[in-house]
């Protein structure tokens, strides 16, 4: 556009803002990490690695190991629930899905420390279900149904599914249902249309729905802090307690950092992967 | 068969929004519970809700949650139409850069951004409190803006902007009566979000927050921690129905826009 040119300035005060408050802060939080902690807490500018050599201990290798696990297990189970839902939104009318998507989205604005404080009234030991059953008599002690894992997945799984719903919704909305058609026209069963056409041409939601999904739970500490009891601590929970509580900002911030390159580094496997897998299958 | 099927994806996408409802429906219930033991229902009662706004804490939080919500989402939405305005006069290099920069911010875990600040905030010798959430409610709401009114530019396509270069208007004179008022919904839709999610931030307001500058949902954080009394419960609830009224007000101007698109 001619004269356009003057107008570039306007994007000067949000780059500005986007360096000084997230692209500085970041770099200083990769330098912090090769800083050492002071007796007091401070920080003493004097370049170290152990930290990083700390973060090999069995202790943070297992607590990793942790946080991975329920990320993966939280993913797998969202994806599972979330594309039948998808799945039957974008068979609705244009109407319909109207509302359906408000309905699915609404919880996801709902701030989710509310939303898991809201399992907290239902899973407590004088919980809703706790004094439902004992009050018909199935019981006679109450169920320890918090602050366990099972009640961790149950808060991760329920703050995150609108993430996945939503991608897989979109992708399954944009997909070419002639392919389907041309499925069926072959022969191909409800099942095997599905599995070889439908499923195939929506990966892209899947994906970008499962690592929506996998970044939110690898840094959560509210849903393990409020419905895991002090048992389940997750990196989350570590980090929050090396900056918070333990004023050890240097290591707090080697192991975000590692956090964060080990997730971006399973993202990209598993991008790699289903590239790997779509390669093949188009020769075959 | 294939009506067989229908019925059970629809009987599970109801279970679904089910299990995604009865969690907000038992606390907003349990909220005009009379009973301070939350499960057992006692009689309905209106006095959680008098006794939050006889409690100065509550009321100071939500001054403070409100007034950093409005500030930062106004500087957010005005910083963000900007960007998004100028960035198709940038050269595709430079706007691929300026993409990453603005998306960056939303893949990246909120914690992290929240310790970064606090990193950053404490090396300045800049003080925790009101300013120090404003500043990181604007980092994190601004690429959402971004994000949205980039949409609403994408799909308009060029038609309108160069018809008006054709009848002599200046870059300036396009963008201020053509381009800004066809976008003014999406600016609006944009507004409403980064006031939302300002509203409802814990994690980052977590760690850039002074003590005298405690939001709503810190309020709930230091509740919950404490223990459970009812009022959690009702200040639960009002949290919940102000997001949602925000949200469906802000749907609302997002489909006026889409339908402004098609004429």
């Amino acid at each position: 556009m001619k004269n356009g040119k003057q107008l570039r300035i306007m994007a000067l005060p949000a780059l500005v803002w986007l360096g000084a408050l997230f692209l500085l802060p970041m770099l200083m939080i990769v330098a912090l990490s090769f800083m050492q902690r002071g007796t007091y807490g401070q920080i003493v500018y004097q370049f170290t690695l152990k930290n990083y050599a700390r973060i090999i201990d069995p202790l943070y290798v297992q607590i990793f190991f942790d946080t991975f696990f329920v990320a993966v297990l939280t993913t797998v189970i969202s994806l599972v629930c979330a594309y039948p839902l998808a799945y039957y939104i974008s068979r609705m009318q244009r109407s319909a899905q109207q509302i359906w998507l408000l309905l699915v989205m609404i919880p996801f604005w709902i701030n989710f420390l509310v939303r898991s404080y809201a399992w907290v009234i239902i899973l407590r030991s004088q919980g809703v279900i706790n004094s439902f059953l004992l009050s018909i008599g199935v019981i006679q002690e109450p169920l320890p149904l918090l602050y366990n894992f099972g009640s961790v997945m149950v808060g991760m799984v329920y703050t995150l599914l609108p993430f996945m719903v939503l991608p897989i919704y979109v992708s399954l909305e944009q997909m070419d249902r002639r392919k389907l058609e041309a499925a069926y026209d072959l022969g191909a069963t409800p099942w095997k249309a599905f599995w070889h056409v439908t499923l195939p041409l929506t990966k892209s939601g899947v994906m970008t729905g499962s690592i929506l999904v996998f970044v939110s739970s690898i840094g959560m500490f509210v849903v393990p802090d409020v419905m895991g009891g002090a048992k389940s601590a997750l990196m989350g929970n570590v980090i929050q307690n090396q900056f918070l509580s333990a004023r050890d900002w240097p290591f707090g911030s080697a192991l975000s950092i590692v956090l964060m390159l080990l997730s971006m580094l399973l993202i990209f496997l598993y991008y790699r992967a289903s590239q790997a897998r779509e390669a093949k299958e188009g020769t075959a | 068969m294939k009506a067989l099927r229908h019925r059970t994806l629809s009987g599970y996408s109801w279970l679904m929004l089910v299990f995604l409802y009865l969690p907000i429906a038992v606390l907003m219930l349990y909220s005009f519970n009379e009973s301070r033991i939350n499960a057992v229902w006692s009689g309905f009662t209106w006095k959680w809700y008098l006794s939050l706004f006889d409690n100065r804490q509550v009321m100071n939080a939500l001054w403070n949650s409100l007034s950093i919500a409005l500030v930062s989402s106004v500087i957010a939405t005005v910083l963000g139409t900007a960007a998004s305005l100028a960035m198709k006069h940038y050269t595709q290099r430079w706007r691929t850069l300026f993409n990453g920069l603005t998306y960056l911010p939303i893949v990246i875990p909120e914690i992290m951004m929240g310790l970064s600040l606090l990193v950053l905030f404490s090396q300045m010798h800049i003080e925790l409190g009101k300013m120090t959430l404003v500043m990181a409610h604007v980092t994190f709401s601004l690429p959402f803006v971004m994000v949205i009114i980039n949409t609403r530019l994408a799909d308009m396509g060029k038609d309108l902007e160069e018809a008006a270069q054709d009848l002599g208007a200046t870059a300036w004179e396009t963008l201020r009566h053509v381009t800004l008022p066809l976008i003014t919904p999406s600016i609006i839709a944009g507004f409403l979000m980064s006031f939302t999610l300002s509203l409802d931030d814990f994690i980052i307001s977590f760690f850039v927050a002074g003590p005298n500058s405690t939001t709503l949902p810190l309020y709930i954080y230091g509740l919950v921690k404490r223990g459970v009394s009812p009022e959690v419960n009702a200040l639960s609830t009002l949290l919940i129905v102000s997001t949602v009224l925000l949200v469906i007000i802000a749907e609302l101007f997002r489909r006026k826009d889409s339908k402004s698109l098609t004429i």
